[in-house]
């Protein structure tokens, strides 16, 4: 048994998001003021507080947790749900919410004749939606710019994040059918979470406090 | 055993230090082809770890595997009603593709299953004997011991639909609270009920800190049976044995297979569980055998990235000659290094590649010191 405080390194989404997250890891008294400095540096340390923050493309922090080479981090569960990570999933932080859904043309899904052309970045999670439904589909799968798919008519329909749906009316697309909800969530790698559970639970606790604090408030 | 300490890789030294242990509790080497008929999986396909398995026909068109798994070979081939328990171990390699991977893997087991009539002391032999593998394997591990029947049994008290079931039992393995609240509101749980599912899922301890707890989550007599098991091993272990074991009901496996204790153990430095294993009484059952069966399997390819930094030559003495040099001297000069125990690689040029703590070169006037990386 170690009971030395060890480092906790957290991989944290680049980006928007992942500055909120930083912040509220800050509140709970983690904070590393030298991540806020503008530097090339790529790994930021803060030895009082035992943490180490690094930043990570969005769709790679669970990777990064799922291997190791994080304890916890922050993922977004329509990337949870799309890679399907064999991580611990601690806690909804409540940030970064958004729908995620199905889009296309007004009427797209009327003609159930045929096979349905579904353009995606989420493969998995399109599949899954529409083999509980049984329907026939071809998934497209796309990097960026979804909302081109229908309007060029590469696929009848999208799987894709809506936040505000400002995009999609703007280009005379609406949300045809809801998939679930989306928001940031704390996960943490299994053999991490058994060597520094102190720490870990330490972080969660703090967070769900001032998470359900500031809901409420 | 002295060469374990010294050249051996460490994953080379585990299979020796761990196969030395089985033998030590009577446990006997099972040796096994590397294929299996393709059938047996695609009747117990949830029993493995992942789906894909790699096929192929056999001289005579029966379609073939590569086995994926051993625990399921061991188990076919012991007789349906044996007369004495089977204690075996194995060494084995398997082929299986790893989680978020498109890539098959050769992957090696060390694994060890007691197969007969499974009662207090064998099911304590078979933890005790995951501890000790784990703590040969490391100076600091940790075995995480849960119970299928406890999580089943408290599934089962909540009398929800099958699918949701499944749903639930997902983000158990998850410590997914926050869903379990979520699919619980919208199929109309009780909220005690989902206040002992939340329980269950964050349970996490030592079993002196957890059992009380749990004896408190207890809705039926099968989770009472559950638990008593759990206090039977918690008092027949050893204070050291219990001290690097901690209560997890979140560590799952698919409940037509498992059915009583289930155990992984983790140690430092390896990001996902090295040690796997449990009670699987229902695959007997399925197999149409009348025993019980507990085991656990160790993976041993995890050690490979674990070690830091290795730091280690890949000879101590890189000796140079000329081409036009004495053989018979040379010769001589290379026995007596090897006589001092000193690994000792004989080549004409330098080399970019090899690490070496010294390079020597044979002149006219004997042995040369031309470098020393020590």
């Amino acid at each position: 048994m170690k009971f030395l405080k060890q480092m906790i390194s957290v991989a944290l989404p680049k980006g928007r998001l992942g500055e909120s997250v930083y912040k509220l890891f800050a509140e709970i008294g983690y904070d590393c003021p030298e991540i806020l400095e503008n530097s090339r540096k790529l790994i930021f340390e803060n030895k009082e507080n035992c943490v180490r923050y690094f930043w990570a493309k969005p769709s790679d922090v669970a990777i990064y947790v799922e291997r190791g080479a994080a304890d916890i981090g922050v993922a977004g569960l329509d990337i949870l749900l799309e890679q399907e990570p064999d991580v611990f999933e601690l806690l909804d932080l409540g940030l970064g919410k958004c729908r995620m859904a199905v889009a296309g043309k007004k009427g797209a899904l009327s003609s159930t004749g045929k096979t349905l052309r579904v353009a995606t970045k989420f493969p998995n999670i399109a599949r899954n939606y529409y083999s509980e439904q049984s329907r026939e589909i071809e998934i497209i799968k796309l990097n960026g710019s979804i909302e081109l798919a229908p309007i060029v008519r590469l696929s009848e329909v999208i799987v894709d994040i809506v936040e505000t749906g400002k995009t999609l009316k703007e280009n005379d697309l609406e949300v045809l059918e809801e998939i679930c909800d989306v928001s940031a969530r704390l996960i943490a790698n299994k053999a991490s979470f058994r060597f520094k559970t102190r720490q870990i639970e330490d972080i969660c606790d703090k967070m769900r406090h001032y998470v359900s604090a500031n809901v409420k408030g | 055993m002295n060469i374990i300490n010294s050249e051996l890789r460490r994953e080379e030294r585990a299979i020796f230090v761990l196969r030395e242990l089985y033998e030590q509790y009577g446990y006997k080497k099972y040796k096994m082809s590397k294929f299996e008929e393709y059938d047996l999986y695609l009747e117990n396909k949830s029993f493995l770890p992942s789906q894909q398995v790699i096929t192929f026909t056999d001289l005579n068109g029966k379609l073939m595997a590569l086995k994926p798994d051993v625990t399921l070979s061991i188990a076919k081939n012991v007789p349906s009603s044996p007369k004495e328990p089977e204690k075996l171990y194995y060494n084995e390699n398997v082929y299986r593709t790893p989680h978020g991977s498109n890539e098959c893997r050769e992957i090696m087991q060390v694994g060890l299953e007691c197969l007969g009539d499974v009662d207090l002391y064998s099911q304590c032999e078979v933890i005790m004997l995951a501890c000790k593998s784990l703590q040969k394997l490391s100076d600091d591990s940790l075995m995480v011991v849960s119970h299928m029947g406890f999580v089943s049994g408290l599934l089962e008290s909540c009398c929800l639909p099958r699918a949701l079931e499944e749903k639930i039992l997902k983000c158990i393995g998850h410590k997914n609270s926050h869903e379990i609240v979520r699919l619980c509101g919208l199929a109309g749980v009780s909220s005690g009920m989902r206040e002992a599912l939340v329980a269950l899922t964050t349970l996490y301890g030592t079993f002196e800190e957890t059992l009380d707890k749990a004896e408190k989550l207890i809705k039926n007599e099968k989770m009472q049976n559950s638990l008593m098991q759990l206090r039977e091993l918690s008092n027949v272990l050893s204070a050291e044995e219990c001290s690097c074991m901690r209560l997890d009901f979140s560590v799952i496996n698919d409940l037509t297979y498992y059915n009583g204790l289930i155990f992984q153990g983790f140690i430092d430095g390896v990001p996902t569980a090295i040690l796997s294993g449990g009670r699987y009484d229902n695959l007997m059952e399925k197999l149409g055998k009348e025993t019980q069966a507990i085991g656990f399997a160790v993976y041993i390819d995890q050690l490979e990235h674990c070690d830091v930094e290795d730091e280690c030559f890949d000879t101590d003495v890189l000796l140079l000659y000329e081409p036009n040099a004495d053989i018979a001297k040379l010769t001589a000069a290379v026995k007596m290094l090897t006589a001092n125990g000193q690994r000792v690689r004989v080549q004409k040029t330098r080399s970019e590649k090899l690490r070496y703590k010294q390079l020597l070169k044979l002149g006219d006037g004997g042995l040369e010191i031309l470098e020393t990386n020590d």
